[in-house]
């Protein structure tokens, strides 16, 4: 994880003292900052309105279909950012489904809230999935407690399960600040000049390792900033303390506000899957069917060979980083996790450029293979693995591990019989948030790829950025159905146990 | 799972030796250039000279990245660029061409040095909305775009490579300081940036600007598919510099120890086979002589009547270029 790191700054020391100074002190710099700042905050925003009323209306009401709720929230993250941005855009403008169908044209979603919008509504599963989870582990005891001595229901919420949520919230807000941060294809097609969109241009545009090393530097300091709240917020006691097992909830039945929880969910399902499903579907017709479908499914293929062991590894090597945090708080684990998510925050491009870097001189024969490939992927997502993993081992607590420690079981024993069996669900929840991210990822899988070995994401990309949208629609279309039947299976599976 | 994850890595590590097994001649081409378009050539290709090709597809700024930072170590033996400016950017990673690879080209598209192969021509244009544009608003010379009647209509992508291509020719054309003037001129005048030649023209379609400043084989994409397609393309005045006329590439890697293969495979690119599918499916201008012409082109003789008279090798000066793109914050 250090590699990027090393590699960064070594590019950024290339330059002379004078193309320093004259590249560190831009105002552009500034005004870079701000923008990535406040489109941070815009989404993080609007994430939380969708996300927290999502997660408690599928966890806690009684909503007929909350299974199929849960699938619905979660399917969103399987979207494209490009199509996302390319499904709103498509609102508007000649093609739009506005103009085409209703004669008029809208105006076209861009800049801050273009950006904000299109980023909200692909990112907020990630948000949705932890607080998901933090509400189905959360004991109904406490609320009930509150309830017996006199609190109202608005308040109980406020007082009791809000302050249980923030490890979740604060997993949650992270991975999405990160993911704005260094998301470049709905910045560029929203035309909103952040520090990703200033990076990718250096690289591409001008050919310039120098700036966008620096570039990349800072935006690790904005990163790190993140990361250190993070951490400086999540403090104190999470897990239950009573004896015994705790019960489901009960349902809180809806009265009068079923309407507006229907709108709620219609809208929410409705701007973030079916506005995107109907663009991609639309592209579809138009192409008129004439795709080569073995291309497609080699792709599909060659997509599953790299994305399967992938959500593999990042799960595994991030079981002991979160183990070790929760648990043995020291200076040394909370290191490791720190790096763990700057890891994640190193823009793609630069991250893949160090690993050619060090892998043609650390170890050329790994270059181009898919070994490294899954590696980088490993690496990059590994702090998305640790959210869910993270606020579950929080709930469990030490007190069953400590039980069978006292029965005369191992460390390695008591873990493995006590702790994983309730941390197992929450993996397969990281298994699928690295999964899915993999599935789209694309400057990683462009430069480390083995040459000819072209993914689904890939191959979307070459047609969409040549105007062929018709073209890439089956493969854009195959992502989103792809990830979706893992995401279906994955919380079936979850839901029988 | 431990089992599948080591099954996994067993497959992964297998992959790559196996190729290596593969005694075949095999050459293994960067792409600059999108997939649907040379793909079917290149298939010819293997098809022809029984050499299996795995091409590595990507943008050609990332690419040429790519190519930097793996140096003398590149797996590559050709790369084959969207734009001059890229190949000049790696010219110096590239082998010398033997002088008969380039014999056979039309002298414009040349380069001296012989470091790299033009594989295609292509002029820049203005697109412009045929709803809301009459022909008596269209501007004689790119330099009147700055002036108000314009303001906030026009659009331009100053990250797009071609588009840096033509700001050095305007550098070479009339001096740094006309070139600068007319950046800051267009900046004053609302000019809206886009990322690439293809957003321009959507753009224009959806409403959002009324000209536009691109290559001109794009918009031939969008007519195809809709005869009814609100966006038109015209030239500016003969000889001026916003008619300039650019290539695409490709050259030999100097790290590659497969040169003779790679020298096959640039022959073939501008073999009149290769040329014609380029022309006819790419909308693009041959760089040899004697082939059956687009129709939907202009004819190359009117080009070159319209085309600035701009030395190609004489446009190389990216770096200077992107400096003065700073300077005025466009970059």
């Amino acid at each position: 994880m250090l590699v990027p790191m090393i590699y960064l700054v070594a590019r950024a020391f290339d330059a002379d003292a004078a193309t320093l100074v004259d590249v560190v002190f831009r105002r552009r710099n500034l005004a870079l900052l701000g923008n990535t700042l406040a489109l941070t905050a815009c989404v993080l925003a609007v994430t939380t309105a969708v996300a927290l009323p999502l997660a408690w209306l599928v966890t806690r009401s009684d909503l007929r279909f909350r299974g199929l709720h849960s699938v619905l929230g979660v399917l969103p993250l399987a979207v494209p950012g490009y199509v996302m941005a390319y499904a709103l855009i498509g609102l508007s403008g000649y093609y739009g489904f506005a103009s085409q169908l209703l004669g008029i044209r809208l105006p076209r979603p861009e800049g801050l809230w273009g950006a904000a919008l299109a980023l909200s509504l692909y990112t907020f599963p990630y948000l949705f999935l932890n607080l998901r989870a933090a509400l189905l582990g959360l004991d109904p005891g406490l609320e009930e407690s509150a309830r017996c001595l006199g609190r109202s229901p608005w308040n109980t919420f406020r007082t009791v399960t809000l302050p249980h949520l923030v490890p979740a919230l604060l997993a949650g807000w992270l991975v999405i600040a990160l993911y704005v941060v260094g998301d470049f294809g709905v910045i560029a097609l929203m035309r909103y000049e952040v520090f990703s969109y200033a990076i990718f241009t250096q690289y591409s545009a001008a050919f310039d390792r120098v700036y966008a090393a620096w570039l990349s530097l800072m935006l690790m300091a904005v990163t790190l900033s993140f990361i250190l709240i993070e951490a400086r917020l999540r403090r104190g006691r999470y897990a239950r303390t009573g004896k015994g097992a705790a019960r489901p909830p009960a349902p809180v039945p809806l009265g009068r506000l079923r309407p507006l929880a229907f709108a709620f969910l219609t809208l929410v399902h409705g701007a973030s899957l079916g506005l995107p499903l109907a663009v991609l579907l639309y592209w579809m017709a138009r192409s008129g069917a004439s795709a080569d479908l073995l291309e497609v499914a080699r792709a599909f293929w060659r997509t599953a060979l790299v994305a399967v062991p992938a959500a593999t590894l990042a799960t595994g090597l991030a079981l002991p980083v979160v183990y070790l945090t929760v648990r043995f708080p020291s200076r040394l684990a909370s290191a490791v996790d720190r790096l763990v998510y700057l890891g994640y925050a190193v823009p793609p491009l630069a991250f893949a450029l160090s690993m050619v870097f060090f892998a043609l001189r650390a170890a050329p024969f790994l270059y181009q293979t898919l070994a490294l490939l899954i590696f980088a992927y490993a690496m990059t997502f590994l702090a998305l693995a640790m959210g869910p993993m993270r606020s579950r081992l929080l709930q469990i607590g030490p007190r069953l591990e400590e039980v069978s420690r006292s029965l005369g079981y191992g460390p390695w024993h008591a873990f493995r019989l006590a702790t994983l069996p309730l941390v197992r669900r929450s993996m397969l929840a990281a298994g699928l948030l690295v999964f899915i991210s993999v599935v789209k990822e694309l400057p990683i899988t462009f430069l480390l790829a083995p040459t000819g070995h072209t993914t689904l994401s890939m191959a979307v990309f070459s047609r969409t950025s040549e105007g062929m949208m018709a073209e890439a629609a089956p493969y854009a279309l195959m992502i989103v159905v792809f990830s979706s039947l893992f995401v279906g299976l994955i919380l079936r599976y979850e839901g029988r146990r | 799972m431990k089992r599948f994850l080591a099954g996994c890595i067993a497959l992964a590590m297998s992959l790559p030796v196996t190729a290596v097994m593969a005694q075949a001649q095999e050459l293994t081409v960067y792409s600059g250039r999108g997939e649907a378009l040379v793909g079917p050539i290149i298939a010819q290709f293997e098809r022809e000279s029984g050499v299996k090709v795995n091409v590595r597809y990507g943008g050609t700024s990332e690419l040429a990245t790519l190519l930097t930072e793996e140096g003398a170590q590149s797996p590559a033996d050709v790369f084959w660029a969207q734009d001059g400016g890229a190949l000049g950017a790696v010219a110096p990673l590239f082998a010398d061409l033997p002088a008969e690879v380039n014999e056979g080209v039309s002298a414009e598209f040349r380069n001296v040095n012989n470091k790299w192969a033009p594989t295609s021509g292509r002029s820049r244009t203005l697109v412009y909305s045929t709803e809301r544009v009459q022909e008596a608003d269209l501007p004689a010379s790119i330099a009147d775009l700055t002036n108000e009647k314009y303001k906030g209509r026009v659009a331009w992508a100053p990250t797009n490579g071609s588009f840096q291509a033509f700001v050095t020719a305007f550098r070479v054309a009339h001096g740094d300081d006309a070139a600068r003037q007319w950046l800051e001129g267009m900046i004053a005048n609302d000019a809206k940036a886009y990322r690439n030649n293809g957003s321009q023209i959507e753009a224009i379609a959806n409403g959002e600007v009324d000209f536009g400043l691109v290559n001109n084989y794009y918009l031939g994409r969008y007519l195809a598919r809709d005869d009814k397609f609100p966006v038109a393309q015209t030239h500016f005045g003969a000889g001026d510099i916003g008619n300039l006329l650019n290539v695409a590439g490709a050259g030999i890697v100097a790290a590659s120890d497969n040169q003779e293969v790679a020298r096959q495979f640039i022959d073939y690119l501008l073999s009149p086979k290769a040329q014609q599918y380029i022309t006819t499916q790419g909308n693009e201008y041959p760089v040899i002589p004697g082939l059956i012409a687009n129709p939907t082109l202009e004819p190359f003789e009117e080009l070159q009547a319209l085309s600035p008279k701009v030395d190609i090798d004489a446009i190389s000066d990216l770096e200077g270029t992107l400096e003065l793109l700073r300077q005025v914050g466009l970059l």
